[in-house]
């Protein structure tokens, strides 16, 4: 991110000052929070080494894994060989089978992201489009339907809703899609689609609800604007009035929600991850917390954060490009 | 799911001018005559009611094993078994009240510490406010589950500590809310006049601004207690609730779903009550933030639009 660029661009734009600062504000979060996972870990009540090996350990035991987890040194040089592990690649072994982490968790980043992405377009599109619909047809039996539906399913937990589509798509009423993905950790998600379907379809369920409302309120809103009503009396035809002059209005505070959508969603990959057996970072930050293994539980819970932190700033960002109001120098 | 809004400007303060001292008890009670408000506490009461009820009429101790694995539902075990062959409809009896005592405790907390942290940022303002508002960006820097897991990773799954856990990830978000609303309400008239008496700053919050903030912290609780449950039944799921001979209804729906094809009643009723259960809490909870702020849309939707200049000028 972007300190140095700041002195080349000062006193430019009122909006990439803003940004600039965003961003400013977005480094020390993530510098802190860095912190607060390596404390969290570290700093056991007690020594962390016997927590791990339990109190029957022998001392040479002992001795050897606190070396490994660098225990032997102060706190400070153990916060700098660990943030300095995650810039160049080198985070150590894991705990439970000795294997680097990084290449434990690398591709389950990677079918992560693929899960986060897929169900974040899909829901932003249903989201979207079946919002609009609502707010044209606003007080009709569509309107009404999808808002006791969005009422209903957006309290319900991530987990709820998977187990019913499994109980309705893979086990009691139909039998048509595999209920745990059988994939081997270290594979990618895209080698079998078919196990991405039901994961998808969960968190799309999830998140459509929270798009769907924001989408019909703002579209409500622009429709009895000023403008709207300008146009139609202007005579401009019905469908340019909601597709030129409504939606890109209603879609502006809508791209606000679709980026918290995305924020959920670092959240909600753990629960969805583990029910369907995914191999994703989810999946394995439950498994991690289950063995007690340190190196990899602070790798992914740094992982969640950053993307959490980074995905503030852009939708913080696209927010304020998307509002004629904000770019005016205040 | 809740969608942690971190980055949602919080209810605007207008909304606050609605509801004096006093009068919540009646605006409860209005929204509970509502029909989304009766449904939503319809719902809820009869979850709460069968986990506090339970107990006492579970035909079974809940860890005895007394039918088949996954045996079929009988007049004998309405319900049928579990993977180990306890009473299911027993275990559900039994598997609620910890859950409700605990979100009960986490929301409490919540509110607690995001209200004080939230109201002192905005009055007191300079360091305060700084120093508040960056601690609350770096606990909601994480989701809340993944900031449970990462706490519960130091000690292993202690009640209190998930019950702490959840409660501290809450604060951030109740602070945002009571914040924004207090800004508006320490530059109005009776906050100057009772300054100007000398009363100290402790005092103006607790007797002057924190009874005009009874409309936001009530919605802010309804949220929070339904994120409690969603997040803690997602724990138990996860396999970090009560240890293994305890029944709670998360654990039980995990514990259960290999026999979906023999006995799916023994994950069905779980997560029906706790789909009941959240979604009683979330309805009413509309319901109430529809009649305590008289906008037929969420707070959280109005805020946005207002703050993207889409509103009317006022």
């Amino acid at each position: 991110m972007a300190p140095t660029r700041s002195a080349a661009s000062a006193g430019a734009h009122p909006i990439a000052r803003l940004i600039r600062r965003r961003l400013a504000i977005g480094v020390v979060t993530l510098f802190l929070v860095s912190v607060v996972v390596f404390l969290a870990t570290e700093v056991l009540p007690g020594n962390a080494a016997y927590a791990i090996l339990g109190h029957n350990a022998t001392p040479a035991q002992v001795r050897a894994l606190e070396v490994a987890l660098h225990l032997n040194r102060g706190l400070f040089d153990q916060y700098w060989v660990w943030i300095s592990g995650v810039f160049t690649g080198n985070l150590g072994h894991s705990l439970a089978n000795g294997l680097p982490v990084w290449g434990n968790v690398e591709p389950r980043i990677i079918n992560s992201a693929v899960l986060v992405f897929v169900t974040g377009a899909i829901g932003a599109l249903v989201g979207v489009t079946v919002g609009a619909i609502a707010a044209l047809r606003k007080d009709g039996w569509f309107d009404h339907v999808t808002s006791v539906i969005v009422l209903a399913v957006t309290s319900l937990p991530e987990f709820v809703v998977a187990i019913a589509l499994i109980i309705l798509l893979s086990t009691v009423v139909w039998h048509v899609l595999p209920a745990v993905s059988l994939l081997a950790p270290g594979t990618y998600a895209w080698s079998q689609p078919e196990l991405l379907v039901l994961p998808v379809a969960t968190l799309v369920i999830v998140i459509v609800p929270y798009i769907l409302r924001m989408m019909r309120a703002a579209m409500v809103e622009a429709l009895e604007s000023d403008y709207v009503e300008m146009a139609r009396l202007k005579g401009v035809p019905e469908w340019r009035v909601v597709l030129v002059h409504a939606l890109p209005n209603a879609i502006a505070p809508t791209i606000q929600v679709i980026g918290l959508n995305f924020l959920y969603l670092a959240g909600g990959v753990v629960v969805v991850e583990y029910v369907f057996n995914f191999p994703g970072i989810g999946q394995g930050l439950v498994n991690a917390v289950n063995g007690r293994d340190i190196p990899v539980i602070q790798f992914i819970v740094l992982i969640l954060a950053a993307f959490y932190v980074v995905m503030n700033i852009v939708t913080d960002v696209i927010a304020l490009l998307a509002t004629p109001r904000r770019r005016i120098a205040r | 799911m809740a969608v942690n809004a971190p980055a949602a400007p919080a209810a605007r303060p207008r909304q606050v001018q609605r509801i004096r001292r006093h009068q919540w008890g009646s605006v409860l009670w209005s929204a509970a005559r509502t029909p989304r408000g009766m449904t939503g506490l319809g719902l809820a009461l009869f979850v709460v009611l069968a986990a506090v009820v339970g107990p006492f009429v579970a035909p079974n101790p809940p860890d005895a094993l007394v039918t088949l694995a996954f045996g079929k539902p009988s007049g004998q075990f309405l319900l049928g078994g579990d993977y180990l062959g306890r009473d299911v409809l027993s275990r559900v009896l039994d598997g609620g009240w910890v859950l409700l005592v605990m979100a009960a405790c986490a929301t409490a907390l919540g509110i607690a510490g995001g209200a004080a942290a939230g109201v002192s940022a905005a009055y007191l303002r300079g360091a305060s406010d700084g120093i508040i508002m960056r601690a609350a960006d770096v606990i909601l820097s994480f989701p809340q589950i993944v900031f449970a897991l990462l706490l519960l990773s130091l000690l292993g799954p202690q009640l209190w500590l998930i019950t702490i856990a959840v409660g501290v990830s809450h604060a951030p978000q109740v602070a945002r809310v009571l914040r924004s609303a207090t800004l508006d309400l320490s530059e109005r008239d009776f906050v100057k006049a009772a300054e100007l008496q000398g009363m100290r700053p402790a005092k103006v919050m607790w007797k002057e601004i924190l009874p005009n903030l009874v409309s936001p912290l009530m919605v802010e609780t309804g949220l929070r207690l339904t994120y409690s449950i969603v997040i803690m039944a997602g724990l138990a799921f996860l396999g970090f609730g009560q240890p293994p001979p305890a029944a709670n209804w998360g654990t039980m729906i995990n514990e259960n779903r290999d026999g979906l094809s023999l006995n799916p009643w023994a994950v069905i009723v779980p997560a029906l009550l706790i789909a009941l259960l959240t979604i009683g809490t979330n309805t009413f909870t509309d319901a109430f933030a529809r009649v305590a702020i008289g906008v037929n849309r969420r707070p959280e939707e109005a805020a946005l639009i207002d703050d993207l200049g889409q509103d009317s000028a006022e």
